[in-house]
This record gives C-alpha cells, structure tokens and sequence, in this order.
C-alpha cells in the first residue's frame, strides 16, 4: 500500500519534473533545437540507410529469385588462346552426350535444358532487329520460372524434329511488332524463316543489367544445325529437385563430368558449375554486410549527437548554478536535481528521436522516388533507433545531471 | 504549539568547530561556539567579515556539516547525517532568506513560493500547494503579486516573495543572511516590520547582520569575532518598525503639508 503510494509520488514527480524540463528547452528554443538535430539527423540516417539497404537487398533477392527455383548452370571452361582468355562457355568442351548423361544419371536433377546461343539479325514485319538467339529445351521455361504471355512452348516433338518455331521475348516483340500480337508471325533468323508460337512475359533486367527480355528461345536441335552450325554446347540449365540437393547434386555432375571428360585427378575441370543458392547467399551477405556498415555510418552520428547533448547539458549546467543552489538549499534531495537534468536531456534526445524517424520516412521515400526503387522501412530500425535515443539521453545525460546534484549548496549559491 | 515545548531549546551548539582546508592551510572559521536558542526568538548574530558569522549560519541551515563538536536541531544530532537527510532537514524544519533574494528568474511569484513543498515527501497535491502559497504570499502582504515574475518586482517585494518561501512549509526556524544588505533604509525597516510581526506569531528567527542598527530590531543580540562568541545579551531597548514606520509617514505627511 505504501509502496504503491510511493510508485505514484514518483511516477507524479517524473512528470511534474518532465514539465520542468520542457519549460527549461523551451526557454532556449534555438539551442535546444540546434542540440537536438544532432540526434534527429543520425536517427533519420538510420532510419533511411536501413530502409535502403533493405531495399537493395530485397531488390538482389527478387532478381536472383528471378533466375528460377533451385537453378544449376553447367557452362563450358573458358578458352585460353595465347594470354587471352574468351570467357566462360567459350571452350568447347560440354556435348549434348553430357547433357544428357547429367539428366540420366544425377538422380537429384528435376529438368535439363541444353543451351547454344548466338546473336543473330532477325527480320519480320517490315523491320530488323539483332537479337541474342538461344537453343533452348522445352523444360527451359520451368527451369527459369518463366511464363508465357500468350501462345505455347515448343514440344518434345519440335526438338526432335529441329521444327522452326520460335517463342519470343517481349522486348524483341515490341521492337519488331510494336503493339501486335506476334503469335503466329513469321520472322526471319539469318534468312531461315520461323513461326513465332509464342510471347514471353517481361522479366526485366537480369543480375548483370542485361536486358533478358531481348531474345528469341527456339529448340536445341534447331539452333545447333541452323544458327551456330556447333556440336558443342555453350551451357547445360538443370533443375535440381530441392535447395537441400544442390550441393551434393553439383558434385555428383562434377565426378560425371570429369570422368566422361577424362580428366586426370591433378587437371582443373574444363567446365564451370553456376549454383543459384550459392550466389543468393554470397549477394545476400553482402547486402546484409552494406545495410550493417550504412548502419554503422549512421551509428556514429548518433554517437556525435549524444556528445552534441552532453555538451549542452554541462554548459545548462554551469548557467543553472544558482538555480540548483537555490533547489538544493530549498531542500530538493541529490536524487531529484539528478532527475530534472536526466529528464531534460532525455527529453531532448526522445523529441529528436521522433523528429528523426519522421525525417527517415520522409528521407528514404525521397530517395526511393529519385533512384526509382523502393525502400524497405523495417519496423525495428524505428523502435531501434527510439530505444537508442532513449539511451543515449540517459547515458550522456547521467554525468552532466550527476554533476549538478552534486554542487555544494554553499558555493552554487554564490555563483555569479 | 504547546507551552512546554515553547521554553525548550531548539538549538543546542555545543563547541561547534568548522575548519576549511584551502590548499595546505586549515583556516579555522568557527573555533568553539557554544549557544542555545529557544523556540520564539529573534536572535541576531554580528560581527565583521571574517569573524565566522556566516559559516556559523551555513551550519545552522544544514548547508554544511561541522568539523568538530555538536549541533542539534529541534533534538536532531545534525553531525552525521547525509546529504540527503539534510536536504529532508532543509525542506521540512528550515527556512532560508538570502541578502541576494534567491529567486527563480522566469517563474511567477507563485511557484517560487510553492517550489519548496515540490520537494516535500510524500507529494503535496497540486491544490494543496497552491492554498498554502497563496497562504504564505498573504502573510507577506503580497497575495495579488502572485502572477508577477520576480524582475517586475521591487528589491523590498521580492525579498518578501523570498520570506514567503521560506515561510511555506511552516519551518521551525527561520534563517537570514543579511537580508536587508540589498535594500534601502525605508524598505529594510518594511522587512524588519515583518519579521517582527511573524516572530510575535510565535516563528523562530536568527539573521546574520553586520549593521548594528538592523540588529536592534531583535530580541537578543550574538557578537562573533575570529571564530568565537564574544558576547551574547539581551536587546534591552529594541526598536518597533511598526511604531517608526507610523512615525515616518507622519513626518512626511506633515513636511508635505508645510
């Protein structure tokens, strides 16, 4: 009963004392505003740079999500002419006897397309555009999660019987058809005529910032007798049933094919696996590394404007002697002149901490309609960033207001 | 108040010592003062700067703590206590009025009387606070001041605004430390007026005072030297501001009329 008394006699006197303070800001509007932007500027920084990390990074993800589901990528070594090495796929080196012993015999792989690519003018109605052309198989669309805007995939049948049909990218369609429907066109790949059977969706700008939505996709068997006249393939796609798989999937192709390949146990593979999860989780930790040193950036602004609240609590301080001389010799216990300045310096930094979320969100939603992407406001960074200022009154607040309680009555008095 | 506790002693000193370390040097302000003040007096302690008057006052206002021998107050050893029962001390048994007034600047007449019961535990409700301010600025002439802040007040009221707020939370003694040091002849015998009239109302009053002529308004008359008491005597023939303050309106009166 007593202690509840005493709980509510504090609680009345920390906001009695709350009021003080406020009076005591409002008094040096200027100064307490100018302290208080140290705080609010590291508080919106926070708030801002976590939203854009966030957005960064949730943007990499989508994009590497974009690639497909649980996605392998078996490209031919790289060539070395002399000093100059041409690349990835650039040696010949994967057969389509490769392809198809990875689909026969790694049990884990759900879907094998076998790639050829070139680039290649394509001619229809009325215009030319040069395009990448790529040999694809029919379980390419499934492989890459992509979907069809209007039309049909080629078959199995059209594989095996190198059929010219092609499906089309929308960015390809729209620079030879413009509005049309291309479905049903025919179009012209150096020279060869095809019937375009069907319309991809857009997917937008792959991870390199080429345009995937610029291209033609036709069979396999078509584009390594008509367009690259190789019998070697430039990549193999391959699904793999589960994320869980992946590793061991990927050395199992990695045994077959240096077995097949003939490679003697001290000879570097003379081809390269490309492993979805792992470049996930390779961007993924450098987003999170970037969002956490944009983090650390803020951090210590916010560090500066504590020691911007520190400073104006020692100069309140030594002005305000002869006022905690008169509190003291009034009676006012140590605790409670402790307490008004720890409440004015919380104060201080709380208004800031409130003024700065509201600046982030403002901040980030700036930014994001400038570099025209969207920021990813996290609700911890915001409670984050209030617990923060929170503290930071109380810690840089404690020594000041600990100062003040522990003037001697006699001399602060005296103070001129 | 009851009869008994009227004649008993409310400050016991018994060779009091304050010494000051300043650098290497001890100075010895207070060396042994030994006095009893009782409840109802109106004691004025003398003497020349250096002479101790003032450590002596700060140690009687639980400001600072002796060096050496006994101080009770009201029948509390004050020797040991801790900063913070002093601050209790302070609050709940002692008034204090300053020769500089020691007001809050910036804050209404009105909450510089009611700042001390802030302090006061357990809390004084807001009401209450405000009826015993008002209260106390009535008893100093000053109820309808209470809005003003303390620069739109004359030196003589806001020395009364002070007394107010030494007055508030109904102290046993009321402590002065030159208060009429700041003010002009007419308006010290205005504050000394009233001192007299809250002492007759039974408040303890000791006041530290270099002017000979201030001091004759009390009853009882201490004179310090290098630390010691000199002399302690009776105030055989003390002077009524009331009856001088009639006097001097009336002489002023007549030399208007002539």
């Amino acid at each position: 009963m007593i202690l509840l008394r005493y709980l509510q006699s504090f609680l009345l006197r920390t906001l009695l004392t709350a009021l003080i303070a406020l009076r005591a800001l409002r008094r040096n509007k200027m100064r307490s505003t100018l302290t208080a932007l140290g705080i609010i500027i590291g508080v919106a920084s926070v708030v801002a740079m976590v939203a854009v990390g966030n957005g960064a990074q949730a943007r990499i993800e989508s994009q590497v999500a974009a690639l497909g589901q649980n996605l392998l990528t078996v490209f031919a070594g790289s060539r070395r002419t002399g000093g100059v090495n041409s690349g990835l796929g650039s040696a010949s080196t994967i057969t389509l006897a490769d392809a198809d012993a990875i689909g026969r015999e790694v049990t884990d792989v759900a879907a094998v397309s076998p790639e050829v690519s070139a680039s290649a003018q394509a001619i229809a109605n009325g215009r030319n555009w040069s395009t990448t052309i790529t040999g694809e198989s029919p379980d390419y669309l499934k492989i890459r999660d992509w979907k069809l805007a209007s039309g049909a995939m080629f078959a199995e049948r059209d594989i095996r019987t190198s059929a010219k049909v092609a499906v089309i990218g929308s960015k390809t369609a729209n620079e030879l058809f413009g509005p049309l429907d291309p479905v049903g066109q025919s179009i012209r790949i150096k020279n060869i005529p095809f019937v375009i059977i069907g319309l991809l969706e857009s997917k937008g700008a792959g991870m390199g910032g080429q345009n995937q939505d610029d291209r033609i996709i036709i069979p396999y068997t078509t584009a390594m007798k008509r367009i690259t006249g190789e019998k070697y393939l430039r990549s193999v796609n391959l699904q793999i049933v589960s994320a869980a798989r992946m590793e061991v999937a990927q050395q199992q192709i990695t045994s077959l094919l240096r077995q097949r390949h003939r490679l003697a146990g001290n000879l570097e593979d003379d081809f390269n696996i490309f492993n979805q999860k792992e470049i996930a989780d390779t961007v993924g930790s450098i987003s999170k590394i970037i969002t956490l040193l944009l983090g650390a950036i803020a951090g210590i602004s916010l560090l500066v404007g504590g020691i911007g609240i520190m400073n104006i609590m020692l100069v309140s301080v030594t002005e305000r002697t002869r006022e905690i001389g008169i509190r003291i010799a009034v009676g006012a216990q140590p605790s409670a002149i402790e307490l008004q300045f720890l409440i004015e310096a919380i104060t201080l930094s709380l208004l800031g901490g409130l003024i700065g979320v509201m600046a982030g969100l403002g901040a980030s939603k700036l930014i994001g309609m400038i570099l025209d992407f969207k920021p990813v406001v996290s609700t911890n960074s915001i409670i984050l960033a209030f617990c923060v200022s929170f503290a930071i009154g109380v810690f840089f607040g404690f020594y000041p207001a600990r100062k003040a309680a522990a003037l001697n009555p006699i001399d602060a008095l005296r103070y001129e | 108040m009851s009869l008994q506790n009227a004649s008993a002693a409310l400050i016991e000193l018994h060779d009091l010592v304050k010494t000051y370390k300043t650098g290497d040097v001890d100075v010895k302000a207070v060396r042994g003062v030994t006095l009893e003040v009782r409840r109802g007096e109106f004691l004025a302690i003398m003497g020349a700067s250096g002479s101790g008057k003032s450590t002596l006052m700060n140690v009687l206002g639980c400001l600072d703590q002796p060096t050496g021998g006994s101080y009770s107050l009201n029948g509390t050893a004050v020797a040991g206590l801790n900063r913070k029962e002093l601050a209790r001390l302070r609050n709940r048994k002692l008034g204090f009025v300053f020769q500089s007034f020691n007001l809050l600047s910036r804050t209404s007449a009105l909450e510089n009387v009611e700042l001390p019961m802030f302090y006061t535990d357990p809390l004084i409700s807001l009401r209450v606070r405000h009826r015993r301010a008002l209260e106390a600025l009535r008893q100093v002439g000053l109820a309808e001041r209470g809005g003003h802040h303390p620069n739109q007040l004359s030196g003589g009221q806001q020395q009364r605004i002070a007394i107010a707020r030494a007055l508030v939370n109904q102290p046993e003694l009321v402590l002065a430390d030159e208060p009429t040091g700041n003010l002009d002849s007419r308006t010290s015998m205005e504050i000394m007026g009233l001192f007299q009239t809250l002492n007759d109302s039974g408040i303890t009053i000791m006041m530290v005072t270099h002017e000979l002529d201030i001091a004759a308004y009390c009853k009882r008359i201490v004179v310090m030297r290098d630390g010691v008491v000199i002399s302690d005597t009776r105030n055989e023939n003390r002077r009524l501001a009331q009856q001088e303050l009639a006097a001097l309106d009336k002489a002023e009166q007549k030399a208007r009329l002539a």
